[in-house]
């Protein structure tokens, strides 16, 4: 009796831990790390939802943050010492700085010398969106393929889950 | 003296609103500025801000662009950045948290008339700009 008792909570004990880990990885579900940095979520999302550090590596985010003045034809400048606080946060949570297999998937498709600007350039995002029409991506509510959230409704949480996509008409 | 930190407390609390600016002690500000500017300053005008706001100007990639192209020709209605993303409205009887933040203003004022007029706002231009969002009801 005491035994079967003793194996039952072990049991239990591990179906737990297990669990935890499933969701805490966090992989199943397709969401990054949750990461917060007041002045990035500011600055950041202004203009286009806060896109995730992980989803570029880091030589990418420095290239972006020094050139803040044109930015994709924008003025995007900011004083440099809240500039350079965002480009350390961007760089420690860079997707070659990242274990995770998403972060990693994206570093590796992008080649050593290679930086891009845009994660819609690397050839991760061109490989897993090639079934996506050129004409769908420039339907109004859209616009292009930066516009992550018009799809991915967990976007500015980092939930890329393939259940929470829905292309808007 | 055991009430000294309730006292501190009571001042920054009476304090912190003072702080805080809102749309008219901005466009006060702006004022004060243009007077000291240009002894001869005659006031902001609504109308010239309304004209300002939808005037179009040549934009970096050849079509013409205005304050309008994005905060909508509608300064209450719900704007779109050139990424496609919303912007909520301008007006600040439509929107209360704008023009309460000092920085955040002269931000965005040095960012979208670069971006639009390829210089700086002048006091005057900011303040009918301001003047024109205030009136609007
Ligand atoms: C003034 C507006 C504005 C601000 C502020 C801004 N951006 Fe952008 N950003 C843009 C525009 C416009 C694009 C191009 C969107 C498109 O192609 O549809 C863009 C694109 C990007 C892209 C590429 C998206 C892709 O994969 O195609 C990245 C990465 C990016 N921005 C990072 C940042 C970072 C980091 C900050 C904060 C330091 C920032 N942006 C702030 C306007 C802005
Ligand atoms: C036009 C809508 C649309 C836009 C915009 C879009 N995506 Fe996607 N994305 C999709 C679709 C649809 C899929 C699923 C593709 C498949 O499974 O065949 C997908 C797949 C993904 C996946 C893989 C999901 C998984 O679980 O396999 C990631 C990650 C992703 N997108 C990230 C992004 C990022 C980052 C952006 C913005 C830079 C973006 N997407 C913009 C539609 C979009
Ligand atoms: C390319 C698009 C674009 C254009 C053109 C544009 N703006 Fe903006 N503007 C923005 C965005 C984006 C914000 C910040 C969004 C937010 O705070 O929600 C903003 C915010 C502002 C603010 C900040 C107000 C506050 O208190 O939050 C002011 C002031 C402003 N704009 C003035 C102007 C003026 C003046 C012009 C024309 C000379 C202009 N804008 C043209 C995109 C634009």
């Amino acid at each position: 009796m005491k035994q079967s008792l003793r194996v039952m909570v072990l049991v239990v004990a591990v179906g737990a831990t297990g669990g935890l880990l499933a969701s805490g990885g966090d992989e199943s579900r397709g969401r990054l790390p949750a990461v917060t940095h007041a002045q990035w979520q500011a600055e950041c999302s202004a203009c286009h939802l806060a896109y995730h550090p992980g989803l570029l590596p880091e030589r990418s985010w420095h290239r972006i943050m020094a050139g803040l003045d044109q930015h994709f034809g924008e003025n995007a400048s900011l004083d440099a010492a809240t500039a350079a606080d965002i480009d350390r946060f961007l760089a420690a949570n860079a997707a070659d700085r990242s274990d995770h297999r998403r972060s990693r998937r994206i570093a590796g498709s992008i080649a050593p010398g290679a930086a891009p600007l845009r994660i819609s350039d690397t050839p991760w995002f061109v490989r897993e969106h090639r079934e996506i029409a050129a004409a769908t991506w420039r339907r109004p509510k859209i616009g292009s393929p930066a516009n992550c959230a018009a799809c991915h409704q967990g976007a500015d949480q980092g939930d890329f889950s393939e259940r929470r996509i829905r292309i808007p008409k | 003296m055991a009430d000294l930190p309730l006292l501190l407390l009571l001042l920054w609390a009476l304090a912190a609103p003072a702080l805080a600016a809102d749309p008219r002690s901005m466009l006060r500000e702006l004022e004060a500025q243009a007077r000291a500017a240009n002894p001869a300053f005659k006031g902001f005008s609504a109308e010239r801000g309304a004209a300002f706001y939808r005037s179009e100007r040549p934009g970096g990639d050849g079509k013409p662009v205005a304050c309008a192209s994005c905060h909508t020709p509608d300064p209450k209605a719900v704007g779109r950045t050139r990424a496609n993303k919303d912007i909520q409205p301008l007006a600040p009887g439509a929107n209360r948290e704008r023009f309460t933040d000092p920085a955040k203003v002269d931000k965005w004022f040095r960012r979208n008339c670069n971006d639009v007029l390829g210089r700086a706002c002048s006091v005057e231009e900011k303040g009918d700009f301001l003047a024109y969002l205030i009136s609007v009801k």
